[in-house]
């Protein structure tokens, strides 16, 4: 099962390391992990999509996360509701004025901006979940993408309530 | 105040009480040595980075105080390494500090570089680079406290050569703010209680004492009730002194070299309450049918290690200097019939082990591990410390050694790290200067970390080294006999270096004894020797180390090894 994990630590040198070297080390199967500035200037949040297969591993993993020092605070978003999306942007070759027109068109069916317009390319630039994300991904597949960056689901619980006071 | 970096770090360490250093120096901590030099702080010169380490973490060990070393940049504290993850794997506390090249040196391939930090990651419990002398005394203040408090820890503070040069405002920092560390966990009153409940119904209950209860000081409390319940104890390697080993109930040592009756207590029991423990797969035998027929409490600090292992059917998660003195009172107060409740129970568990107790065969007038550790008791007493290597005399030694106090037993339990002895004998001496320190060792493991015999001879610290030597790699060749055809690969060595003549040659007087002739004679003079002293005691290389629970097997499945003589 995959879930959702928001790390809330501290904004000082060799946190992403102690994170990540754990991760590793501890063999957690992480799909993505992205880390950002926060609302308090001292605080970094990682986001990261774990698989794990039952809930023993991932409470193992909620508690070794949480034992580091310079986390803070370690949130399963699944438990409640959540809202997650994804930033990615493509890089598609297109030869002709056709092709262009036609990606034109595919990128204003799935509200992607082109946000870089070459003679030979085009870059799309898309916002959204996952799914739709792999969907704009699998119409594309028809033409030739030159390169892809995505940065993985950042996620959000609904409502009032921060998951740093969770 | 204004001073240098250097000089900060050693108010620090004087802030801390700090009472001896273990260290080497080296180019990046040249100002750090300056300042030492000028404070009159005590250092210990070791022989290696290795050697310093391990005797911080003996004389952690021994006194529960938090063991100090230094050492320079690059390879100087990569020798550490080792004697950092031993300290982990046990839970001792340690501050270690290292030097780092200058700050604008870090990350360009400098001479003796090495990125500390990243290398111990894994190994410690926490570790700083300190790039601005202004971070240095909060840094320091952390990392004392991070080490010493909740489930303790190495923590390396690797500091570049230019901040022990750079002036800062010193003023030590009262207290800490960790906004993600919480050192010391209290736990939920209700885990206690449904603990307590548990014990309330079961008739054939087993203690499982581990390292927590020595690290935490609830030896008192542990031994307290088991006296007042008449429960049984079995502990683990590193448990070993939470509970005397001559209580008529304590059942020894449980696991792979376990005695017969501590492992089928913990097969048979109803209730089996770990204290401080980690369910280690040498103590566990084949998981899935570790205690089949048990409810299981475990109390410990670190959440991380309830049901990591072994699922905890109630789990007291917090720290036990909180949980224990509750548990004691509530159980204490229940006034039940303890005695007749667990009679049958107790019967059971003093048949098993007069049925089987630990034994090494006799073989002539050979010295037998069991003869030297029963010659051995004549010279110690009560307070004696005993130290460690690691291999088949340390399984003897936990075996055959009655430890009667915590802190009193020291080994490398987790890692396992040959060549830990000599120096962690060193620092626990240097700990507790009114005890006698003893040190077993193979020829194998005294010959890793053999240069500190110049440490003890240079600093006249009176550690008592028996070598247990048999020519073999031991631990290694019993697995080679018993489960790889009998290819003695690579550990079958006739040629070790003679340490009665090695540790003279550093100013540690040696002696050898080579039968039960001249045993006596030999311990005779070992410790009347005024200081250190070596005394190399032939054993048969045949000695084997059983009960054996072979890799992946359950406890009740232990090679009891009393048939065949020497095999």
């Amino acid at each position: 099962m995959r879930q959702h994990l928001a790390i809330l630590c501290d904004n000082k040198p060799g946190v992403l390391t102690h994170v990540a070297g754990l991760i590793s080390r501890r063999a957690i199967n992480i799909e993505c992990i992205n880390a950002g500035y926060t609302e308090e200037p001292d605080v970094t949040r990682i986001n990261i999509v774990v698989t794990v297969d039952n809930k023993w591993e991932l409470d193992q993993a909620i508690n070794q996360l949480a034992k580091l020092i310079d986390v803070l605070k370690v949130v399963n978003l699944d438990e409640a509701p959540f809202v997650s999306y994804e930033l990615a942007m493509i890089k598609v070759k297109c030869p002709s004025a056709q092709v262009r027109a036609e990606l034109t068109n595919l990128a204003a069916l799935f509200n992607a901006k082109i946000v870089d317009v070459h003679p030979q390319s085009l870059v799309f630039r898309i916002t959204g979940r996952e799914d739709h994300i792999d969907a704009t991904l699998a119409m594309l597949q028809n033409y030739e993408v030159l390169e892809i960056a995505r940065t993985g689901q950042i996620s959000l619980s609904r409502g009032l309530v921060p998951v740093k006071d969770m | 105040m204004r001073m240098i970096g250097a000089k900060a770090l050693i108010e620090c360490l004087k802030q801390e009480h700090v009472q001896v250093v273990f260290g080497y120096p080296g180019g990046s901590v040249l100002t750090l040595y300056d300042e030492l030099y000028k404070s009159g702080l005590p250092h210990i010169l070791t022989g290696h980075e290795q050697g310093a380490v391990h005797a911080a973490d003996g004389y952690a060990r021994a006194t529960g105080r938090t063991g100090v070393c230094f050492a320079t940049s690059g390879p100087g504290v990569c020798n550490m390494v080792t004697g950092i993850a031993t300290a982990y794997m046990d839970s001792v506390p340690l501050v270690v500090i290292s030097g780092q090249v200058a700050t604008t040196l870090i990350g360009r391939d400098s001479f003796q570089e090495a990125d500390i930090s990243g290398i111990t990651t894994p190994i410690t419990k926490h570790n700083y680079l300190v790039k601005n002398v202004d971070d240095l005394p909060r840094v320091l203040k952390e990392a004392f406290y991070i080490a010493s408090t909740g489930r303790p820890g190495p923590v390396l503070v690797d500091i570049a050569k230019d901040v022990f040069e750079k002036e800062l405002d010193f003023e030590y920092p009262d207290s800490v703010h960790l906004r993600g560390y919480q050192g010391n966990v209290q736990g939920q009153e209700a885990d206690v209680d449904a603990a307590v409940e548990a014990l309330r119904t079961a008739r054939r209950p087993l203690f499982l004492t581990g390292g927590g209860v020595v690290s935490s000081g609830t030896a008192g409390l542990v031994c307290d009730i088991v006296r007042k319940t008449g429960i049984p104890v079995v502990t683990t390697l590193l448990g070993k002194g939470s509970v005397p080993d001559t209580w008529p109930y304590h059942l020894g040592m449980a696991g792979m070299h376990g005695s017969y009756a501590a492992n089928m207590s913990i097969t048979d029991c109803d209730l089996l309450i770990a204290v401080g423990a980690r369910f280690d797969d040498r103590v566990t035998g084949d998981v899935e049918n570790f205690a089949p027929k048990a409810r299981i409490v475990h109390f410990d600090i670190d959440k991380v290690e309830i049901n990591k292992i072994v699922h905890a059917d109630i789990s007291v998660n917090g720290d036990l200097r909180w949980s224990m003195p509750l548990f004691a009172d509530k159980v204490l107060a229940l006034r039940d019939d303890w005695d007749s409740r667990f009679a049958p129970w107790r019967a059971e568990a003093a048949a098993r082990k007069a049925a089987h107790p630990f034994t090494t065969p006799a073989l002539g007038r050979a010295v037998t591990p069991q003869a030297l550790f029963e010659a051995l008791r004549d010279y110690t007493d009560g307070d004696t410390v005993l130290v460690t290597d690691v291999g088949q005399h340390q399984m003897w030694a936990a075996q055959f050694f009655p430890a009667e106090q915590p802190r009193h037993f020291l080994t490398s339990g987790g890692l396992g790290t040959m060549g830990y002895g000599l120096p962690a004998a060193m620092g626990a001496k240097l700990g507790r200067p009114g005890s006698q320190v003893v040190l077993i060792t193979g020829d194998g493991s005294i010959l890793m970390n053999c240069q500190e015999f110049s440490t003890l001879a240079r600093y006249g610290i009176a550690v008592k080294v028996l070598v247990l030597h048999n020519n073999v790699l031991g631990m290694v060749n019993q697995w080679q006999v018993l489960f790889y055809q009998g290819h003695q690969a690579e550990s079958v060595i006739p040629d070790f270096p003679e340490m009665s003549r090695v540790a003279p040659a550093m100013g540690v007087p040696g002696k050898q004894a080579h039968d039960l002739d001249d045993l006596k004679e030999g311990l005779d003079w070992l410790f009347a020797a005024d200081g250190p002293a070596l005394l190399d005691v032939r054993i048969p290389a045949e000695a084997k180390v059983y009960p054996m629970v072979p890799g992946g097997r359950r406890l009740d499945q232990m090679i009891l090894g009393e048939e065949g003589g020497a095999q």
